[in-house]
């Protein structure tokens, strides 16, 4: 399964290390996720289902276009960072 | 007497209370965190502050047992709702202003432009449709944000189905009926910001805060952004007041029972927005606003760089203390109506609002 690592910036609302969830889509992972860890997606996600501006996602080490990354078709052994982009102050 | 004051702050939230004439700093929550909005619900059961992580959204939070822990509720959200212009749909950027009715039902005032409400103090809100659906309402631009925002909420203590509320920039409006109909209301108000023949346009006015005289709702006071404005007929007619050293700032406060009674901070107008000559001084008046009282006592007289945001003055319920936070983080309580001030705190983080709860 597709794991996902959180920015320390936000533990206790995602896992900070590794941490397996289904899923074949970075959607589906974090739908998967949302049983253990609720307020996730609300910190990653806007009200209007897109990726919030400021929020950066990496797979694999590669930082992914934040408008198609939802979408995007994962392998099982994929590896997922969800940051804070430095962007935002 | 007040003897518990919150503060809103670009690091967190702040809990002063009055013990043996001295305020003092007993409570901390969110640090690090930029704090918009707190409010407690009219049961006192509920307190509930929003928060603006920038990064990662808008999260409001509620505690039921006075600010000592606290969880995470829902914030109000535009899912489904859909721009009909040519640009994004909109979605939620701050909540500038929580205030309970008589009712507890828990209002919010967003960027960008939506009003919010709430039933279960914030477990589900629903949008004010009658208003994001008004024409006007497209009329309105951005006032010190990028898009409009609601920042006064005022509930009327005669009657809860009056409310009248204040957008930067949007104007005044004002709903007999709990919110289900509005009109606008800026009859007397002036923009010279905008062309000379939309200077009086109501849905581009900038109140910068409005305020209600609780034993008066008749009259209400706005701080706008080009001057200061009155009205005794609930909204239906303004009138410009005139005031020195500047009738320009942030920042208003009407005494709970004395309706010509108001207080101001006046600032450099416009582009400088600091204290007129550096010297930070509060304006009262007691004679709806025909003479003002410059008052300098405990405030800084040199070198003043201080900006009292538009939530960021405070009076407590019998209109004796009041509170007052500035940008460059100085904390000020008056207990004798506004004639002298002390300084609290010189150390704190930008103070967004003030609030005796």
């Amino acid at each position: 399964m597709p794991q996902i690592v959180c920015t320390n910036r936000l533990e206790g609302i995602g896992p900070c290390s590794p941490e397996a969830f289904e899923g074949d889509d970075l959607g589906s992972v974090l739908a998967s996720a949302s049983n253990k860890y609720p307020r996730l997606s609300s910190y990653l996600i806007d009200d209007q289902g897109n990726i919030r501006k400021h929020v950066a996602i990496f797979i694999n080490g590669q930082m992914q276009d934040r408008h198609t990354v939802l979408q995007k078709h994962l392998n099982q052994e994929d590896e997922i960072h969800l940051l804070q982009a430095l962007s935002g102050g | 007497m007040a003897n518990r004051l919150f503060v809103a702050s670009r690091k967190g939230l702040f809990c002063f209370e009055a013990t043996a004439s001295q305020w003092t700093l007993t409570g901390k929550s969110f640090l690090g965190e930029p704090v918009t909005a707190i409010t407690q619900s009219a049961s006192k059961q509920y307190l509930v502050a929003a928060l603006n992580l920038g990064h990662f959204g808008v999260k409001l939070h509620r505690s039921s047992d006075q600010g000592q822990t606290w969880e995470e509720i829902d914030a109000p959200s535009y899912k489904g709702v859909h721009s009909d212009a040519q640009e994004d749909d909109p979605s939620l950027q701050l909540v500038w202003v929580l205030e309970y009715d008589a009712d507890d039902t828990l209002w919010a005032g967003t960027l960008p432009g939506g009003l919010f409400k709430s039933t279960d103090h914030g477990s589900h809100w629903s949008l004010v449709e009658s208003l994001w659906q008004d024409p006007l309402r497209k009329e309105w631009f951005g006032g010190g944000y990028d898009s409009p925002g609601i920042h006064s909420i005022c509930f009327d203590p005669r009657n809860h189905e009056h409310v009248a509320l204040a957008v930067s920039c949007g104007g005044v409006w004002i709903s007999e009926d709990g919110g289900q109909h509005w009109q606008v209301k800026t009859k007397g108000m002036k923009a010279s910001y905008m062309p000379p023949d939309q200077a009086e346009n109501p849905a581009t006015q900038d109140p910068h805060r409005m305020v209600q005289c609780a034993g008066n709702p008749d009259v209400l006071w706005v701080q706008h952004h080009c001057g200061i404005f009155l009205s005794e007929d609930r909204g239906e007619s303004w009138r410009d007041i005139k005031a020195s050293p500047s009738a320009f700032g942030f920042a208003v406060a009407v005494h709970p029972n004395k309706p010509g009674t108001a207080w101001f901070v006046p600032a450099q107008k416009d582009e400088k927005r600091y204290p007129v000559n550096y010297e930070f001084v509060v304006n009262k008046t007691e004679d709806y606003g025909k003479t003002f009282t410059t008052i300098r006592a405990g405030l800084p007289q040199e070198d003043s760089f201080d900006l009292v945001y538009r939530h960021a003055l405070d009076v407590s319920s019998d209109g004796v203390i009041l509170a007052m936070g500035s940008t460059t983080g100085n904390l000020w309580v008056s207990e004798n109506g506004g004639d002298n001030w002390q300084n609290i705190s010189n150390y704190l983080p930008p103070i967004y609002a003030v609030r005796f709860l």
